[in-house]
């Protein structure tokens, strides 16, 4: 387990310890003033290059972590993959090589691969690797500022601040991750961040979209939804990943919305202080109703503009090794 | 040709051994006993070795024609000649597949200059579709004697049917890899708890064991001869060991590294560990190895499967599975068997030589007869083996033109002193 994710890379929240999540997190809730301020900028990743290589879709991720790094001051260096040789054949070893010629600091990346950020890792092992998701395996950041969320938002109304409570909040707090945990990266670092704060978590989904003996990854699974949310403080929706086959894995969407989604109806048998979140894109009347979604128990804005700064904290921690002002 | 005596080592026979010398005129072995005598032989030291028939390996992907940048027929040899093989069986999942006589002669023709023998597989179907009968007694005329699709398994239960129906009266022996692409899907490591945590997708035990059952059946109601391939899991060996104990003619063999590898090493997600079957779990691991130590295997067969190194290069879902296996088989195989010579030898050389039928020495561009006793009259394919000495793997310094072996930086107990095919092809670490 790692202690501290300072001057190292970031590929999985499975070897990360608690306190070097809370470390995480307590820096991140400084960036989130910096982002209050009339002007957003620090000087910390001055002169640092940073490079962003996104081999699968997203904009939201992508334009998150290129926001943080410009707030630090870095140079963010986009690598447009469409237009890029990669198209053309080349392997990632030759890609990144190119780019590490350039004197970069940090990659950024996304890939379709499970364990791509791996491979970079190995063979440029004075670069900072940054998983921003890979295939099915990991999606660190993602995970980080979930449970940044579920702090900042717990926190407030207990009338302090997250950092104050450290990993309290999460003590006994029972968390419910539902739909398609098979094919989720989210999943996964959402569990691994949770145990490591001490939360309990439980998942819920049919049985074809639970991955291979999920009990062994300590969590309970449950089979009565409806119970299971009830008994739930924080619900954690994930998208069913429809257009990379989870389709398949149920008999309709149709099926799997009456069953696993929460819908207006169900949205009812939530405790009064339950938050519901969802890693987006949402599919809307799949396994979310827009109601929900943009309901009181939802936290789902706040998710979305806890990236930057969780992932400056990330990249000020990787990069420059927790050194420097904020 | 030449004399030689291969002095000082225990000689290792079927049932027993015993320390002794060797005399080897003209390719074939003269005497075997204590302090011959040979002014004129030329002396090898086995002091310390364990002495017996050369290895045979009946699974080997030379790759040539078509991928030469991987391996050729040449380079692959002296891999095989290194690691204490006489014969190779090269399997015909090549560009084109060797799935015609002339495709058998074309590589004939450049396995004569190979420093080991080259046996040849072909195809069951035409291309490796799984479809079209290859046309198996015309290869079975040039000496083929074993016949697969590796690399794919076939998949239709009626084209299997047919195939060993149609093999049955040619004296040759079918072998499968099996693996249901149905139930393998896409899948990049062995399906469990660790793919799951690893975001990788599963390669399920069933896919593999679900065929055994399969072709047992068919054997069972079609006749036929049938060798399976790299049998990776537990359950995959029981199924054979009940089959064969209930008179089905049937053989298997399993690979070095799925009885010393577990899939744990995927979690590295470095794609030399990519291989098809998967490495399984610890507890399949553990099986084959009782297996192998008990002798319920017919044969150790490395499933040698070189890879350049651009295409190892990518991502555990990209990269092409297989490993190198030919320098490393010895010494994981002693260590299987606890330094039993009489098993280390049936499983590398008696079983493999069995099963492919290398005892007869007349056919296709082999020099020696395989697989045989250390005795007078008998061909000279021997191997001398020192189970004691350590050597550290390393991919750079191998004969494999590819460096995808998994045992890189490894320490191994057990060095190959030499390889004798006839004459002395491979000694004290150079060849002659």
């Amino acid at each position: 387990m790692r202690t501290s994710i300072r001057g190292g890379d970031l590929i999985s929240l499975a070897d990360v310890s608690r306190e070097a999540i809370v470390e995480v997190l307590d820096v991140a809730e400084s960036f989130v003033e910096v982002n209050q301020r009339s002007i957003k900028k620090v000087p910390t990743l001055k002169g640092r290059v940073v490079a962003s290589l996104f081999y699968e879709e997203s904009t939201r991720t992508r334009l998150s972590f290129e926001t943080a790094a410009k707030r630090l001051s870095a140079d963010v260096l986009s690598l447009a993959v469409a237009s890029s040789s990669v198209k053309k054949g080349e392997s990632l070893r030759d890609t990144i090589s190119t780019i590490t010629a350039l004197g970069i600091d940090a990659v950024v990346m996304r890939h379709m691969a499970s364990g791509a950020p791996w491979q970079v890792s190995r063979v440029v092992p004075t670069v900072r690797v940054i998983n921003a998701g890979d295939g099915q395996h990991q999606h660190p950041t993602q995970g980080l500022l979930d449970a940044f969320t579920i702090r900042q938002v717990l926190a407030e109304r207990a009338g302090s601040r997250g950092s104050e409570t450290g990993s309290e909040i999460f003590h006994g707090l029972r968390i419910l991750i539902v739909g398609d945990i098979r094919h989720s990266r989210v999943a996964r670092s959402d569990i691994s961040a949770y145990q490591a704060l001490g939360a309990t978590v439980t998942v819920c989904a049919p049985p074809t979209l639970l991955p291979t003996d999920v009990a062994s990854w300590g969590v309970d699974v449950a089979t009565d939804f409806d119970d299971a949310l009830a008994k739930a403080d924080v619900v954690g929706l994930l998208r069913l990943q429809v257009e990379r086959g989870s389709g398949a894995f149920v008999p309709s969407l149709r099926e799997f919305t009456s069953l696993y989604g929460l819908t207006a109806e169900r949205e009812r048998l939530l405790p009064p202080h339950a938050l519901v979140m969802h890693p987006g894109p949402m599919n809307r009347g799949v396994e979310v109703d827009s109601s929900v979604a943009d309901g009181s128990h939802a936290v789902i804005e706040r998710q979305v503009a806890n990236g930057v700064p969780v992932r400056m904290a990330v990249l000020y921690l990787t990069v420059a090794g927790g050194e420097g002002d904020l | 040709m030449s004399t030689f005596i291969i002095r000082g080592g225990t000689v290792v026979h079927s049932t027993s051994s015993e320390r002794a010398d060797v005399l080897v005129r003209d390719g074939r072995i003269i005497e075997v006993g204590t302090n011959i005598e040979g002014a004129s032989a030329t002396e090898i030291d086995a002091l310390g070795c364990v002495v017996g028939p050369a290895f045979v390996d009946l699974h080997a992907h030379l790759r040539e024609p078509g991928n030469e940048a991987a391996e050729t027929i040449e380079s692959g040899a002296r891999a095989g000649a290194v690691g204490g093989y006489g014969a190779v069986v090269a399997m015909p999942n090549t560009t084109p597949t060797i799935d015609s006589a002339a495709v058998v002669g074309y590589v004939y023709e450049r396995a004569r200059h190979a420093v080991i023998d080259v046996a040849v597989a072909g195809a069951i179907t035409m291309g490796r579709e799984g479809k079209n009968l290859a046309p198996m007694a015309e290869m079975a005329a040039l000496g083929v004697r074993l016949f697969t699709d590796d690399g794919n398994g076939v998949q239709h239960g009626g084209v299997m049917r047919r195939a060993l129906r149609y093999s049955s009266a040619l004296g040759v022996r079918l072998a499968q890899h099996c693996e249901m692409d149905d139930l393998a899907g896409s899948g990049v490591m062995n399906d469990g708890p660790l793919a799951a945590r690893l975001g990788l997708a599963g390669r399920s035990a069933l896919a593999e064991e679900i065929m055994v059952m399969r072709d047992i059946e068919l054997v069972r109601a079609s006749g036929g001869r049938l060798h399976f391939l790299h049998l990776s899991t537990r359950r995959s060996v029981e199924l054979v060991i009940a089959a064969k104990a209930e008179g089905l003619d049937v053989t298997c063999e399993v690979a070095p590294h799925h009885f010393t590898l577990s899939e744990d090493q995927c979690a590295s997600f470095d794609p030399v560990f990519k291989v098809h079957p998967p490495l399984r779990s610890t507890a399949d691991v553990q099986g084959l190895r009782a297996a192998v130590a008990r002798g319920d295997i017919d044969a150790v067969a490395t499933d040698h499967a070189p890879h350049t190194p651009e295409s190892k290069d990518g991502t555990f879902d990209d990269a092409p599975p297989g490993m190198l296996g030919l320098e490393t088989a010895a010494a994981l195989t002693w260590e299987a068997v606890n330094g039993d010579p009489q098993m280390f030898f049936n499983v590398l050389s008696r079983g493999p030589a069995r099963v492919a039928q290398l005892r007869a020495g007349e056919l296709g561009v082999r020099r020696v007869a395989h697989g045989g006793e250390v005795a007078a009259g008998e061909d000279a394919s021997l191997v001398i083996f020192d189970p004691t000495t350590s050597w550290t793997v390393d991919r750079r310094t191998l004969q494999s033109r590819a460096l995808n072996t998994p045992f890189h930086d490894r320490v191994l107990t057990g060095y190959v002193r030499g390889t004798i095919v006839g004459e002395p092809v491979w000694l004290n670490g150079e060849f002659r």
